[in-house]
């Protein structure tokens, strides 16, 4: 365990994170996505994944109509279908913000924005906070940032340490989302001590991946990040969540993540304010299977709107 | 005892597994065939015991009657070892070791082709979840007929400079936690070295091996190559007794192959024992602990602890028996005990109401001897056989419930301080067939694993089976060696 201050922020100890055996967790997830989830339990876990998804559009090529277009679906799923929940948040550019914010205003949807030189991060550390306070100035409610994994990599822990402290103190009253980006940490090992690292920093959440790195979130990476999570809890009775994005981008899949954070941490993080799914193409699968419970049939991806 | 499905870490902070979100039944729903009675499969056809004597075999989960068997007796078991004989001299033995191994491709197929049936029957005989018997049992009973199989036409390679001979008839005993595996672990390496087979399966759990009769008849094994007939512990008795066998193999309790091995003292007949174990599986303070914890799990909580090679000894490092138990109860928390036919099962049923008293008598005495009993949460079916996974806390070598092999879901802690106390402790038991070592650390892994005197060891993982490892034990835990190259051996004559 690692021994924690809870009154001041201190880097842990993390050679006594503990390591982590990738063929061992492998079978865990081998094991835990063979629960079969059928009728009322799937209808349950759907509504419920949906209504976790940070609905997210990160592309260069984003336009007020693209996120303007983005950000109704994010209130109008499928209005076809009744009892249908809204997700839980956009994710945008800081640049998009604004008009984010504007769009989704009275519907209880969270604007998002990737801040911190999103996605590589490599910026100066001066740069970054800029970032972070132009977005919560413009009106962000949660603020997606990465570490700089290459100090990260290099051992140099307190940077990354003192960066996501600084980062978390930009953010003022806005949620911070730590992103490891796991696919550039190499081994498992490495995803555990940045999760312990970032939490002691000081993360609401942490998040797996921008989406730009292959692979993106994978389940073997959740599981370490979500005991990391547990351990945390124990150790110091606060509850950070989770958010595996990139590559999850069907209804099976979003469930197996469910049954993954059922079994790791309980009924306390079943909920948008402790677990999310960052994708851009989940919610159109998710509403067809969906469809499909309640009328028997398949409706093909036509029916369902691509915004 | 904790009455919530919860747990409770260092400060106080807990973590809630009685979820909003239930898993719905997803029970295994295909249709299988189950005779209302079985005959005893003698020379190729089934054929009625000649007393006509018939016992009842049940489902665990339900207590309710499956189907009626045989019970053979001195005469039945004299017909089978001679139709056994007879198809020694008269073809087996003659047959050139490729056809063999035809035949024996063609049961592992047909295995396969027939899995799902088989699992089903499996969980409904002996309780275990259908996760298992899919994942497990099935699989690995089908990868052992192919392994030896390929066998068959190798021997003399197997054995360089000898000329391996068949013994002749083998008797074979097998218990009722895995029946179909165990039955694969016996006919397939007799039949690869040319042998034929008399085999009893277990009085509770005869349905899978009747089964796999019906299907050695669909494979055109020729008459009497293999004869499977049922019946309780005279049965055995009188097949170990019969003159007419060469060999015994024998899987089961550690009592009965002590009478076993008296009883064959006198003869010149070859055998193998494979008997109980208390296996020690020990958690180093650098082991990768998550993934240890649920090693742990694997360790004792599969097939319901009804496994020979069971981690039921769980030896923890003291500077992290705090942190690995408290992960444990988390993660005991989340098992699924109930029906063995629903996917979602964990835990299945006791396999028969003899043993659930056992066991049950087994937690009255660590409660007793001062041990701290702590049980999972989880909603248990009201009828049939089941018992809630459970953990003795503040065990001590003394105790009855960390000597004695108990053959359920329970595992006995103890604490040690150092790698010699750990080795020392470990082997500090009259059973040694198996062991488990978590470190990350290399070379304690090779370290502890060469001092401890127990025939199967796994390093970061457990109860791992593959029909290419030899499996058998040291002390009372048996003698012998199952599966792999040295499967072979004890069913040859090496000249």
């Amino acid at each position: 365990m690692i021994a924690t201050n809870t009154t001041s922020l201190s880097l842990p100890d993390l050679s006594r994170s503990p390591t982590i055996d990738q063929v061992g967790v492998e079978e865990r997830i081998e094991r835990l996505t063979k629960r079969s989830i059928k009728k009322d339990s799937k209808v349950l876990a759907l509504k419920l994944a949906l209504s976790m998804i940070d609905l997210t559009t990160l592309e260069g090529a984003d336009s007020d109509g693209k996120v303007r277009q983005m950000c109704y679906k994010a209130a109008h799923l499928h209005d076809a279908l009744p009892g249908v929940p809204h997700v839980a948040a956009v994710c945008v550019y800081p640049t998009l913000v604004r008009l984010a914010k504007q769009t989704v205003n009275g519907t209880g949807i969270k604007v998002a924005a990737v801040a911190t030189g999103f996605p590589s991060g490599q910026y100066p550390l001066d740069v970054k906070l800029r970032d972070t306070r132009y977005a919560v100035e413009e009106g962000a409610d949660e603020i997606d940032m990465v570490i700089s994994r290459g100090h990260f990599l290099a051992g140099e822990y307190n940077y990354v340490f003192d960066e996501i402290a600084q980062v978390k103190e930009a953010c003022g009253a806005a949620h911070l989302k730590v992103i490891l980006e796991t696919g550039e940490l190499g081994q498992l090992d490495q995803v555990r001590k940045a999760s312990d690292l970032a939490m002691h920093a000081g993360a609401d959440f942490i998040k797996t991946s921008t989406g730009k790195v292959v692979p993106a979130a994978t389940l073997p990476v959740t599981l370490v990040m979500l005991e990391a999570i547990r351990d945390f809890y124990h150790a110091t009775g606060k509850k950070i969540g989770m958010k595996p994005a990139g590559g999850i981008s069907t209804a099976k899949v979003a469930i197996q993540y469910l049954v993954v954070l059922r079994e790791t941490l309980g009924q306390d993080w079943m909920t948008p304010d402790l677990f999310r799914i960052g994708a851009s193409r989940l919610a159109n699968d998710i509403l067809m299977q969906l469809t499909k419970e309640a009328s028997g049939v398949y409706q093909s991806l036509d029916y369902f709107s691509k915004d | 005892m904790s009455d919530q499905k919860a747990t409770t870490g260092g400060n106080g902070v807990k973590l809630n597994f009685s979820t909003d979100w239930k898993y719905a039944p997803a029970p295994e729903t295909a249709k299988v065939q189950i005779k209302p009675r079985y005959e005893l499969f003698i020379d190729g056809k089934f054929s009625a015991p000649a007393k006509g004597g018939y016992f009842d075999t049940i489902n665990p989960a339900t207590e309710k009657k499956l189907a009626e068997v045989a019970s053979a007796t001195g005469e039945d078991v004299d017909r089978a070892v001679k139709a056994a004989r007879r198809a020694y001299d008269k073809t087996w033995s003659k047959m050139p070791g490729k056809e063999r191994g035809k035949y024996i491709y063609r049961i592992a197929r047909l295995l396969q082709e027939r899995a799902r049936e088989f699992s089903i029957i499996e969980s409904m005989d002996g309780g275990k979840s259908i996760r298992e018997s899919r994942d497990v049992d099935i699989p690995l009973a089908a990868a052992h007929f192919f392994y030896y199989a390929g066998w068959a036409d190798k021997l003399e390679y197997a054995f360089p400079g000898k000329r391996p001979t068949p013994l002749g008839v083998a008797g074979q005993i097998i218990p009722w936690n895995f029946p179909l595996l165990m039955a694969a672990w016996k006919i397939a390496p007799a039949l690869a070295t040319g042998n034929t087979v008399v085999l009893k399966p277990a009085e509770t759990t005869p349905l899978t091996a009747l089964k796999l009769a019906e299907l050695i008849q669909d494979a055109d094994l020729p008459p009497g190559v293999v004869n499977i007939i049922t019946g309780a512990g005279e049965t055995g008795a009188a097949l170990v007794n019969h003159p007419g066998v060469d060999k015994i193999a024998f899987t089961g309790s550690t009592d009965v192959g002590k009478i076993i091995q008296k009883s064959l003292a006198p003869s010149r007949k070859k055998f193998t024992l494979e008997l109980g174990g208390k296996a020690a599986n020990i958690i180093f303070e650098d082991a990768p602990i998550d993934q240890a914890v649920e090693g742990i799990i694997n360790g004792i909580f599969f097939n319901q602890g009804h496994v020979c090679c069971a981690g039921s000894r769980l030896f923890i490092q003291e500077s992290v028996a705090d942190l690995v138990v408290r992960k444990l109860k988390d993660r005991m928390a989340t098992l699924i005990v109930g029906d063995p036919l629903d996917k979602n099962t964990d835990i299945g049923a006791i396999n028969s109401r003899v043993q659930l008293d056992k066991i049950n008598e087994y937690l009255d005495i660590g409660q007793r001897e001062g041990a701290e009993m702590w049980c999972a949460s989880c909603d248990v079916p009201t009828s049939g056989f089941f018992c809630r996974p459970t953990l003795f806390l503040n065990c001590s070598q003394s105790h009855r419930i960390v000597q004695e092999e108990i053959f359920g879901p329970v595992v006995a802690i103890q604490t040690f301080r150092t790698v010699a106390e750990a080795i020392e402790k470990a082997n500090n038991t009259p059973y040694g067939l198996s062991g488990g070592v978590w470190t990350d650390k290399g070379s304690k892994i090779f370290k502890v694993t060469s001092k401890l005197r127990a025939g199967v060891i796994w390093a970061n993982t457990y109860n791992k089976f593959d029909p290419t490892s030899p499996f058998g034990g040291y002390k009372e835990s048996g003698m012998g060696r199952e599966g792999g190259l040295h499967g072979l051996q004890p069913y040859l004559n090496l000249n």
